[in-house]
């Protein structure tokens, strides 16, 4: 029997939550075809509870992620890298089809995006000493300042670049120790999936990224208004949305990451504001003296 | 054991030079505002101190004005070495002004002098001197190269620190090449209306620095201007979530130092001793009008009894009184408001079934005062253990393992401070990275630096003043806008 003849086996797509892949929980589903129109998949239409789940998950995930070692999850964040590369010709495929794009530029994007974890990857274990330090203080005190994870963080992940633009978004969550729950591109969710499963089987901890299929606008509300969300990164919400979010962020006092009105360019070079915008100073004062 | 009494010692309050009637400070002049006068009064007997012309909206927008022109035209373009010069004068100045400063703010505020005069005022001079250093430095603020002044920042401060406030957010401004429109609480204007007198001793360029004092309604005309680049507060947490809304979807940039309810957790090998002046320290200093205080003490159950009644012998031999005085302890309540605030809550742990000890110090007829209290039996569903008194009141709870002391310490939504008591230093450190807590105080308490970044986690805000990190709060770095 010739190989082509061969029926293929289709993927089911689902939510990645607490470390498994379940449908969700309101039964609901949506089509999500290439931008030529061709059917693809459906993809799970996350509920108000899925994303309530979602962020149980990625807060009882914390204690455990924010506690490793700062080299442990540099590891950890590297070996996520390792296995997209071998996943890279999914990646690509999935990219080409879901942004229509020529297959060198899907290519590109897929090396970018990999090659952005890594560098995310190897700032693990920078941070506190670039970030923080002592504190010449005026009396016999020895005082200190290192940055940590602010807590979760809630994420509506790029609604354009499927892949980079999330790698850009996601791996500086992580690499400062904070847990995620995030809502990938309403129209673009299937590399996002793909790459729940990388996660799934990297090391890294069930629970500390959460992927929320379906749609911004009714999932960004609740997620903004959640009281055990610390922070917040609107890049993937409308924009005419993104004040009335903010507003509901104040309620708790989220930090509401500045993002610019249209996606950037992702291609472009990192600075290290995602990860300064994710991370608090804790400064510690211990007398010294005999 | 012989008992001595203290003499009266009050500090002369003519060194304050109060005078009947003060000033906006708008465009480097003192102009009337066209607000409604307020009179401020000396909480410590109830009397009007002086009475405040305070602004209107148009004032607002006119200093407003005045803080875009100097940013543009004097204050941006000046190199960081001149700008630096100036606010080494200013630290300068407030030292050769510091017994004034001093007094002046026990009189407004009805702290003890000898908080005033060793802590509140000294402390000031160094956040400016610190930051001045810092003008022509700011390559090296971890912001990439020539980071960027924000430019107007519209500052409104509270009454418990009025002058330390003041430093705290001017300082940072000034060193980056911001100027500054600042609004001191409205019953403690008058240390921010003397700074601005040493502004124009310091030849301070007209409009870099502009004071408006009034009510909240300035306040909230002040943080939502349209030309104003970043807004900075300090105060309470139900006001800083209001600003967050108000300013959420522009692209003002805010940071917030609000409330706090820090737990002082105190284990079995404390240093007993030093740990009750901590505790002691940590409630009622200033009255217990502190976003930092150490508001709920955890002790471990097996030396309770002990720290409880050593805390209530020590607490018996606090002098509350004439914040003049150079032994007084506990001075005056800010406010009638804030006294009927701390009775409220008060009342709540006594009908919530907390048991209420209160020193039997005389307490002056006069004034607004508030006996330092300690509640125990505490549980950490009542509203003495979850909210914010700002007063003289303890609440006290135990804990038997560490890791019920860390759970008990970070149940509530704020997350500015923690104290922790014990000799062994692996516990400390532990401890430290358990408490989600921006400053956490071990074997010490209430220590403040210009060096030492400060600010909180969680609902008590987002930001930090002080150290590098706190010049991040006024600057565009070559992080922003990237990927």
């Amino acid at each position: 029997m010739a190989r082509s003849d061969r029926v293929g086996v289709a993927k089911t797509y689902k939510l990645y939550i607490g470390g498994k892949f379940p449908r969700s929980e309101s039964g609901r589903s949506y089509p999500v075809t290439s931008e030529s129109g061709a059917f693809l998949a459906n993809a799970s239409q996350a509920s108000r509870k899925d994303l309530r789940d979602a962020v149980v998950a990625a807060r009882s995930a914390f204690g455990g992620w924010s506690g490793a070692t700062a080299y442990n999850r540099g590891q950890v964040l590297y070996r996520v890298a390792e296995v997209m590369e071998g996943r890279r010709d999914q990646f690509i495929a999935e990219v080409r089809d879901a942004e229509d794009v020529r297959p060198r530029t899907a290519e590109s994007l897929v090396d970018t995006a990999i090659d952005r974890w890594v560098w995310y990857a190897g700032w693990t274990d920078k941070l506190a000493a670039v970030l923080g330090g002592t504190n010449p203080v005026a009396g016999p005190y020895f005082s200190f300042t290192v940055p940590e994870p602010t807590g979760v963080v809630g994420v509506l992940a790029p609604q354009r670049s499927s892949l980079l633009g999330l790698v850009s978004v996601l791996a500086p969550v992580l690499a400062t120790g904070c847990t995620a729950a995030f809502v990938s591109s309403d129209a673009r969710p299937l590399p996002a999936i793909t790459l729940a499963e990388v996660l799934a089987t990297s090391d890294v901890p069930g629970g500390v990224v959460n992927l929320l299929t379906g749609q911004a606008a009714e999932l960004g509300p609740w997620l903004a208004s959640h009281a055990d969300v610390n922070a917040l990164d609107l890049t993937g919400a409308d924009p005419e949305h993104r004040t009335e979010l903010a507003r509901s962020a104040a309620d708790t006092v989220k930090r509401v990451l500045r993002v610019p009105e249209q996606e950037p360019d992702w291609t472009s070079s990192p600075g290290i504001g995602r990860l300064r915008a994710y991370l608090e100073d804790k400064t510690v004062w211990h007398p010294m003296g005999v | 054991m012989p008992v001595f009494d203290y003499a009266p010692a009050p500090e002369n309050r003519d060194i304050a030079r109060v005078k009947q009637y003060y000033q906006p400070f708008i465009g480097g002049g003192f102009v009337d505002g066209d607000g409604e006068p307020l009179k401020t009064l000396n909480p410590a007997t109830g009397e009007v101190l002086a009475e405040v012309s305070t602004v209107s909206s148009s004032d607002v927008d006119s200093a407003v004005h005045a803080a875009r022109r100097a940013f543009e035209r004097v204050w941006s373009p000046m190199p960081g070495a001149e700008r630096a010069k100036y606010i080494f004068r200013i630290a300068r100045l407030i030292q050769e002004r510091a017994r004034e400063l001093a007094v002046l703010e026990s009189l407004d505020n009805g702290k003890p002098i000898r908080e005033s005069r060793d802590a509140d005022i000294p402390t000031a001079a160094a956040y400016f001197f610190y930051h001045a250093g810092w003008a022509d430095k700011l390559d090296y603020a971890g912001l990439g190269p020539s980071p960027q002044p924000l430019g107007v920042a519209g500052q409104v401060i509270p009454w418990n620190f009025p002058l330390l406030m003041l430093a705290w957010k001017i300082a940072p401004a000034l060193a980056t090449g911001n100027t500054v429109v600042l609004k001191p609480a409205e019953t403690t204007p008058l240390t921010a209306l003397v700074f601005a007198e040493i502004c124009q001793q310091a030849d301070l360029p007209p409009g870099v620095v502009n004071i408006v004092p009034g009510a909240g309604d300035v306040g909230e005309m002040l943080v939502t201007h349209p030309d104003v680049d970043k807004v900075a507060f300090t105060g309470s947490t139900e006001v800083g979530k209001l600003i967050q809304r108000q300013l959420a979807g522009t692209r003002t940039r805010l940071t917030l130092e609000l409330g706090g309810k820090a737990a002082n957790i105190v284990f079995d090998d404390a240093p007993i001793d030093q740990a009750i002046e901590g505790i002691v320290n940590g409630i009622f200093f200033n009255q217990g009008h502190v976003c930092c205080a150490g508001s709920r003490l955890l002790v471990q159950e097996s030396v309770a009894d002990e720290v409880l009644s050593k805390l209530r012998a020590r607490v018996e031999t606090l002098r509350l009184g004439d914040p003049l005085d150079k032994n007084t302890d506990i001075g005056a309540i800010n406010s009638a408001e804030q006294l009927a605030k701390i009775r409220e809550l008060v009342a709540s742990g006594e009908d919530e079934g907390a048991q209420r000890w209160t020193s039997p110090c005389p307490v002056p007829e006069k004034g607004f005062f508030f006996a330092p209290t300690v509640f125990s039996g505490v549980e950490s569903s009542m509203r003495i253990a979850r909210e914010e008194i700002f007063g003289p009141v303890l609440s006290v709870q135990t804990f038997r393992t560490p890791d019920e002391a860390v759970t008990k310490a970070n149940t509530t939504p704020y997350g500015l401070s923690a104290g922790v008591w014990t000799e062994k230093g692996s516990r400390i450190l532990w401890l430290t990275s358990k408490l989600r807590a921006g400053v956490v105080w071990a074997n010490t308490f209430n220590r403040f630096d210009p060096a030492a970044p400060f600010g909180g986690y969680k609902e008590s805000g987002f930001g930090r003043e002080g150290g590098r990190s706190g010049l991040a709060a006024y600057l565009k770095g070559d992080d922003d806008g990237a990927v």
